[in-house]
């Protein structure tokens, strides 16, 4: 599977440059390479992924309500990147290790996230949303590309033990501009780490457009640091699924890193912060609605008859109770007390913040007895 | 009791640490069948292997952030960065991530990972590699630094840097890499002195020298001049830059009532007016006279030529002991 190396006449349209098995309406387009890796997937686990796709746009909606109401400091919503997030991470094995940015909400809800880790780290309660080891994901990267790096030394402890575990790091088309994700293709393929790359190119950095981190397609970099790479629709579940698969079969079986480009869209702002009408035009943003990932694999199992009403019902109730328990959870969060700002600063006994703490610890005593 | 050099006990400990633990794994640019440009590295990839003692690719922040990644997987990666000029580089994994996962995580994250520098000038080399980026480090909460000044302490601190559930940023004097001392092979480490204690040297009644690294052996310098006149210089080797062990340190500035402090890194900012400002809230009601700084200067690392003039030496020292003993320039001999 070669990726695309000559340069984008026109990145708007460079999504039909991109490999796809659910064409935009929902029709199944035969794939020569791709087929092979969901031959098994019926339409029960397609319901599964669509369950899935709608559950997380639903905690998305969650996630910007609680920021607006002001719950949460900030939200960076995954509208639109649906098919990605689920379809990547629903390949993984639970012993793969997900090193992701902050944008992946539909990946560590297909790890097994409870409701309060969607928003305890937004809401500004603790510096990791989750408990890496019970996700077998690290905490959520600010730091843009850092992950990346992260993610190849992890792979290297892998190939040390011999381990039939991946590590996989998500990042921004923004990311690959980065010194950091450049080092970490170059570590990945000199050691031949079981590395996964996944860029979700969702064609905007803030307001920067793709165009300005590349001229030609992302994944064509990969083979240039010896990393075979794809090009997905990422707006296709089944391809990203598929694209998934062979990339960790490849990392599994010791043949080193791959890499996956998904091509897709941020249909939100940046985050709730930001005002995406300031440098995106409408035609631009409905042209893509037209791709929306879950309309069109409803689509698809409607035209095969396969998606029943008690389905979309169950669904929706599911989505529904999902939203209603990450609200409870956060709304119920108890903030820690002063002297919790000292925690965990050091595994061992430093003596300069220990006595800071004794000072603080005395100051906060004056006032007790107060009015 | 065995004779080494600063170099080869640092080699020493590195051996020993990666035979107590297996998860002790090195990562560097040229540490494999170099040796390391220093040979800190020597023979280590023949008796552990590549799978261990990693030659990397030319790439910082490659190494440091490759080394969080081993640290979430369960290693205790020891990295060591060729020149202290090219740490830069890697800052943002340091302190962005190597510092910040611990408290992020609330302890569910340990990144014991061990990031020895070469350190610091002296030795006539190019531009970049003879800089003192301590400060940097120490004021960033989540690291710990290490300074070393003798092979002894360099063997120890070295292993239980490495034995650290914390990160430490450890600093290794170039200059003294030649310099030979005892050092006990088979101490074991639970007897030894915690790695954050600050140790006395030279004992004195009139003044303290506080200082650490290099340095140290310049302030000695000064102490025996010092004495020639009838002057006790207390110097105390600080060993530890985060945290300072200032229980050690105040009971030597309540013993003298008098403070120098002496580094090569240029002042403003720096550990000098740290520590300063530290020992002043401790023990204001002790002291005799205002302390002093000898510092490197507020300039960029000067090229070779000049760094004699840039190092603080023994006259600058003797200099400032004469301003906080109100004798002017009794001891360096110049004029009033
Ligand atoms: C090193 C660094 N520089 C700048 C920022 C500020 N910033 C946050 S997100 C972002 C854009 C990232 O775009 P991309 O990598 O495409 O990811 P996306 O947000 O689109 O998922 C920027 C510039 C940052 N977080 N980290």
């Amino acid at each position: 599977m070669s990726p695309q190396t000559t340069p984008i006449a026109d990145t708007a349209q460079d999504l039909e440059l991109s490999e796809r098995i659910l064409a935009p309406d929902g029709t199944r387009v035969p794939h020569a390479r791709l087929d092979a890796f969901v031959a098994d997937v019926d339409a029960v686990q397609l319901r599964a992924l669509h369950r899935d796709m709608v559950i997380l746009r639903r905690i998305d909606a969650e996630g910007v309500a609680l920021q607006r109401q002001g719950q949460l400091g900030l939200w960076a919503p995954c509208q639109g990147q649906e098919a990605t997030q689920i379809g990547t991470a629903r390949a993984l094995d639970p012993q793969d290790y997900v090193f992701p940015s902050y944008r992946e909400t539909g990946v560590i809800y297909a790890r097994g996230a409870q409701p309060g880790d969607y928003v305890r780290m937004w809401r500004g309660e603790e510096g990791a949303a989750y408990d890496p080891a019970a996700l077998r994901v690290a905490p959520l990267q600010i730091i843009i590309g850092a992950q990346t790096l992260h993610a190849v030394g992890y792979a290297l402890g892998i190939r040390h033990e011999s381990a039939p575990e991946v590590a996989v790091t998500y990042f921004g088309d923004g990311a690959t501009s980065q010194g950091d994700v450049n080092e970490a293709m170059i570590f990945a393929a000199s050691y031949q780490a079981p590395v996964v790359f996944v860029c979700q190119n969702n064609h905007w950095a803030i307001s920067e457009p793709v165009a300005v981190q590349s001229q030609y397609p992302i994944a064509g970099r990969a083979p240039g640091f010896g990393i075979p790479s794809l090009r997905v629709d990422g707006n296709d579940v089944l391809a990203c699924l598929a694209a998934m698969r062979w990339a960790l079969a490849h990392a599994r079986a010791g043949k080193g890193p791959a890499y996956i480009e998904a091509v897709t869209y941020r249909m939100g702002p940046h985050t709730t912060a930001d005002d995406p009408t300031r440098y995106r035009d409408d035609a631009e943003l409905e042209s893509w609605r037209r791709r929306d990932p879950i309309a069109r694999l409803e689509a698809y199992l409607r035209a095969s008859g396969e998606l029943p009403d008690e389905h979309l019902a169950e669904t929706q109730a599911a989505a529904d109770a999902v939203a209603k328990e990450m609200r409870a959870a956060c709304l119920g969060m108890v903030t820690r007390p002063p002297l919790a700002v000292f925690d965990g600063v050091y595994a061992e006994p430093h003596t300069g913040l220990e006595r800071q703490r004794d000072e603080y610890a005395a100051y906060l005593a004056s006032f007790e007895g107060e009015a | 009791m065995t004779e080494l050099t600063l170099g080869k006990a640092l080699g020493a400990g590195l051996r020993q640490a990666m035979r107590d633990d297996e998860k002790v794994v090195l990562l560097g640019e040229d540490i494999g069948k170099l040796g390391g440009v220093f040979r800190i590295t020597d023979g280590l990839l023949d008796e552990f292997g590549a799978a261990r003692v990693i030659d990397t690719p030319l790439a910082e922040s490659g190494i440091v952030g490759t080394a969080v990644g081993l640290a979430f997987r369960g290693y205790r990666p020891v990295v060591e960065i060729q020149f202290d000029g090219f740490v830069y580089p890697a800052f943002d994994q340091i302190v962005s991530q190597v510092a910040k996962l611990h408290y992020r995580t609330q302890g569910r994250v340990k990144m014991p990972i061990t990031i020895r520098i070469p350190w610091a000038g002296g030795i006539g080399a190019a531009e970049h590699h003879s800089e003192s980026p301590e400060a940097y480090f120490a004021h960033t909460a989540g690291l710990r630094v290490i300074a070393v000044s003798n092979p002894e302490d360099a063997y120890r601190s070295l292993r239980q840097a490495i034995a650290s559930d914390d990160p430490v940023v450890f600093f290794e004097p170039k200059r003294l890499y030649h310099h030979k001392g005892e050092v006990d092979l088979e101490a074991s480490l639970a007897d030894a002195p915690p790695m954050g204690l600050a140790r006395v040297v030279r004992q004195g009644t009139d003044v303290t020298v506080l200082t650490y690294g290099a340095m140290v052996s310049t302030a000695l310098q000064a102490a025996e001049a010092a004495e020639d006149e009838g002057i006790a210089l207390e110097v105390v080797d600080l060993r530890s830059l985060s945290p300072v062990d200032y229980d050690s340190v105040a009971a030597s500035v309540r013993k003298t009532g008098r403070v120098v402090v002496v580094h090569e890194a240029s002042r403003e900012a720096g550990l000098a007016p740290e520590v300063i400002a530290s020992v002043t809230e401790r023990c204001f009601e002790y002291l005799e006279s205002a302390p002093v700084r000898v510092t490197g200067h507020d300039v960029p690392y000067p090229p070779a030529k000049l760094e004699k003039y840039h190092l603080p030496d023994l006259d600058r020292i003797l200099d400032a002991v004469d301003r906080v003993l109100d004798r002017p320039h009794s001891l360096t001999g110049a004029d009033a």
